[in-house]
């Protein structure tokens, strides 16, 4: 009967290592299982990134739409080129919408808001988003405010 | 001059010893690896060793995972408290033994609770000379001894790490939201914000899977390859402890440069 208590020690540990596994995976990571298949790109130039990166969330009102997947230099219009993968079932964002760099919180991560406009046509794969607004640059910011008190 | 010359000879018979020690463990972990799989009598062999090696480590990983990650939560609500932002203490928690405490905690505890005891062990066996007694009876002490040792350290670190991970998040929780109240509900939105399943997790994963290799290897190792007197064994188990834990640290830096760094 000792290997009994073995055996069943064994499997304990292996279940404990599962649900362990499951917790961190599920409660921890928020993984989540029902995993956006089919996405379609849609690009976007910008004249500022101002810290945007790669795997950067797209929204639309808060709620996650899609990520950015590349961000690369256009070099005819000298603008940065953003690559975002939208998924496949927003097949509601109108040619006219449009995309501007947003941070979360104060100190927070950039992504990208995306507001739909009013037209008939939709975007689908390789459009260009044309009406976007560039990220805020404190620096920037700054310039301007000392530059209009100088003015005054 | 002749200093010099003893000199770089010592260099060089040192090397050839290290090597060959290296050539030996690779070949006590080939010839106990790579052979017909016969699960009907490996397998309850595997079974009691994964009941000595994993089960029995369990309370030390436990109990040490639930501190650290108390701990974790205390400091980083006391730094934290000052900026306004104690929600980022579930991030700061989970991140930190998701990617490297747990892993590399539990590597060093299982090196000093089951590696140490691995090696004694199979040194006493070749010090009592049950091992060519073994041999004598035509078993193969490398597939009987050595193989069920390592598939059970191999097996049980990751599910350790794992534990280990899932309990300090807990202890974590305890702390930060149950006794210094922060918001339970962006204590967790902030945690799987910031954590990424096969980012994190399964990196995580991933490293303690070699601590595993490492850290099995180097116990059945040294208890193989031991003098099989009592001070030969109590050599090669203090070895056992001091090289799997550099080993660990070290390996850790590489995998971490690989996973999370640009380098």
């Amino acid at each position: 009967m000792r290997i009994r208590g073995v055996e069943l020690g064994v499997g304990i540990f292996m279940l404990a290592g599962a649900i362990a596994l499951a917790v961190l995976a599920l409660n921890v990571s928020g993984l989540n299982l029902s995993k956006q298949e089919g996405s379609y790109k849609v690009y976007a130039l910008f004249e500022n990134i101002g810290g945007l990166t790669p795997r950067s969330k797209v929204t639309m009102s808060g709620v996650t739409i899609g990520q950015v997947t590349s961000i690369t230099l256009d070099s005819d219009q000298l603008m940065a080129r953003v690559e975002m993968e939208i998924y496949k079932d927003i097949d509601y964002l109108s040619v006219d919408s449009s995309a501007s760099i947003l941070t979360a919180g104060l100190l927070g991560e950039k992504y990208i808001g995306v507001t739909t406009g009013a037209d008939d046509e939709m975007l689908s794969e390789g459009d260009y988003i044309e009406d976007t607004q560039s990220a805020l640059v404190l620096e920037e910011l700054v310039g301007k405010f000392l530059f209009n008190q100088a003015t005054e | 001059m002749k200093a010099l010359i003893d000199w770089v000879q010592g260099i060089g018979s040192d090397t050839l010893h290290r090597l060959s020690a290296l050539g030996r463990a690779g070949l006590i972990l080939a010839q106990a690896l790579i052979a017909r799989p016969t699960p009907a009598q490996s397998f309850p062999l595997l079974i009691r060793q994964l009941y000595f090696v994993g089960v029995l480590s369990l309370i030390i990983i436990v109990v040490s995972g639930l501190f650290i990650g108390m701990v974790l939560g205390l400091q980083g609500y006391t730094i934290l408290v000052d900026y306004g932002s104690e929600q980022a203490v579930g991030q700061m928690v989970a991140l930190s033994l998701v990617r490297e405490l747990a892993p590399v905690v539990t590597a060093l505890l299982f090196a000093g609770r089951a590696g140490s005891a691995l090696t004694a062990e199979i040194g006493l066996m070749k010090a009592t000379e049950q091992l060519s007694s073994m041999e004598m009876i035509g078993v193969d002490p490398l597939r009987r001894i050595i193989a069920p040792r390592f598939w059970a350290g191999f097996i049980s670190l990751p599910i350790l790490a794992m534990i280990f991970s899932a309990v300090g998040i807990w202890g974590g929780m305890l702390v930060g939201v149950d006794w210094l109240g922060i918001y339970e509900g962006s204590f967790w939105a902030n945690m799987q914000n910031s954590v990424d399943f096969f980012d994190d997790v399964v990196n995580g994963l991933i490293k303690a899977q070699v601590f595993g290799l490492v850290v099995t290897w180097i116990a059945v190792y040294q208890g193989y390859d031991s003098v099989p007197t009592s001070e030969g064994i109590s050599q090669a188990t203090t070895k056992t402890v001091v090289y799997s834990s550099l080993a660990v640290l070290g390996v850790d830096f590489i995998l971490t440069a690989l996973m999370f760094g640009d380098l």
